[in-house]
């Protein structure tokens, strides 16, 4: 609710202020909008359904089944790799983590799935090459992967 | 014929849930769910921050945007990129295109990844969720480490991404 309170606000002083200037180039910025949502249609339809798929074949419990009562590196290996195909809101993503801790899940699991939930995006990287490049993208995700096992390790041994 | 090409992939993932309508009626059921849901926030966080992009490509020069954040930028492009990703504006998906146009204008690659690494990991209402249910100690280890992360991964991009790297 506050994402769409900020979005909707900011939108509506920018539009204003554009207005007030130039009717012309505020028409001009809709038009630029219009060709990039098209641009990238295609593939924001695609992330809603793959999340879809991802989410229906493994919701909550099924996470919490594979990685909350086994400890050790095999189970840090699955949230990891959980944590990065999957986008989970975080809103959904932290009570999930508090109720894996509780079932028995290490602190090192939890810290990789969160860090590569939100580090790491397997169903967005089309979208992320079509706008930053392949390089970039793998680059960017294939550092923040190993930077989630490595700060997950140091939270385990921190936070023991 | 090329609007079905452009959305083979949308196209083909609804063969896909269909056939779990029919098949798999338990797991059609739940993705179903996550996908409307996701469609609705999509729909309604989508087209406002395409606007802005616009608007942010048509109305902001490129001289600003480099003297901002690009090269020479310094601290001060770093803490502005930080900011700018902390902003609570919705799912990271929807600043790839942002963090794409910002690259076009001249932007500094370390401060895009610092932009989009606070974007994804270090949102303002999400450490309030997070710490409520992780507790503070874990969320603020995770914010420290995190950001320490963010900027040397965007200092090793810096490194490596020629500006021949970013589709234009």
């Amino acid at each position: 609710m506050t994402t769409i309170i900020v979005i909707y606000g900011l939108l509506a002083i920018c539009l204003v202020w554009s207005l007030l200037k130039s009717l012309q180039k505020t028409i001009q910025s809709f038009k630029v909008a219009a060709r990039a949502l098209w641009k990238m249609a295609p593939g924001l339809l695609a992330i809603v359904g793959v999340v879809g798929l991802i989410l229906g074949v493994l919701p909550p419990e099924t996470i919490t089944k594979l990685v909350g009562e086994e400890a050790g590196f095999l189970a840090t290996a699955t949230a990891a790799v959980l944590g990065a195909v999957t986008l989970i809101p975080a809103l959904i993503s932290f009570p999930l983590a508090a109720s894996l801790l509780r079932t028995g899940a290490t602190v090192t699991t939890i810290a990789a799935f969160i860090t590569t939930l939100v580090m790491v995006g397997f169903v967005t990287a089309p979208m992320e090459i079509k706008a930053l490049g392949k390089k970039f993208t793998l680059l960017r995700n294939s550092l923040s992967f190993v930077a989630a096992l490595i700060i997950a390790g140091l939270m385990g041994v921190i936070l023991r | 014929m090329n609007l079905i090409k452009k959305f083979k992939a949308p196209l083909l993932l609804v063969l896909v849930y269909l056939a779990l309508a029919i098949w798999w009626p338990d797991i059609s059921g739940r993705s179903n769910k996550v996908a409307f849901d996701y469609l609705r926030e999509m729909i309604l966080i989508i087209p406002p921050v395409f606007v802005l992009m616009g608007l942010l490509e048509v109305w902001v020069p490129k001289e600003q945007i480099k003297k901002l954040i690009g090269a020479g930028s310094g601290l001060k492009g770093f803490f502005f990129s930080f900011l700018m990703g902390t902003l609570p504006t919705g799912p990271l998906y929807v600043a790839f295109p942002m963090a794409g146009t910002l690259l076009q204008k001249g932007a500094k690659v370390s401060n895009i990844v610092i932009f989009l690494g606070a974007w994804a990991a270090i949102k303002i209402p999400q450490l309030l969720v997070e710490a409520e249910f992780l507790g503070l100690p874990f969320t603020a280890l995770r914010f420290t480490l995190t950001l320490t992360a963010v900027i040397i991964i965007g200092l090793v991009l810096e490194k490596f991404i020629k500006p021949e790297d970013i589709p234009q």
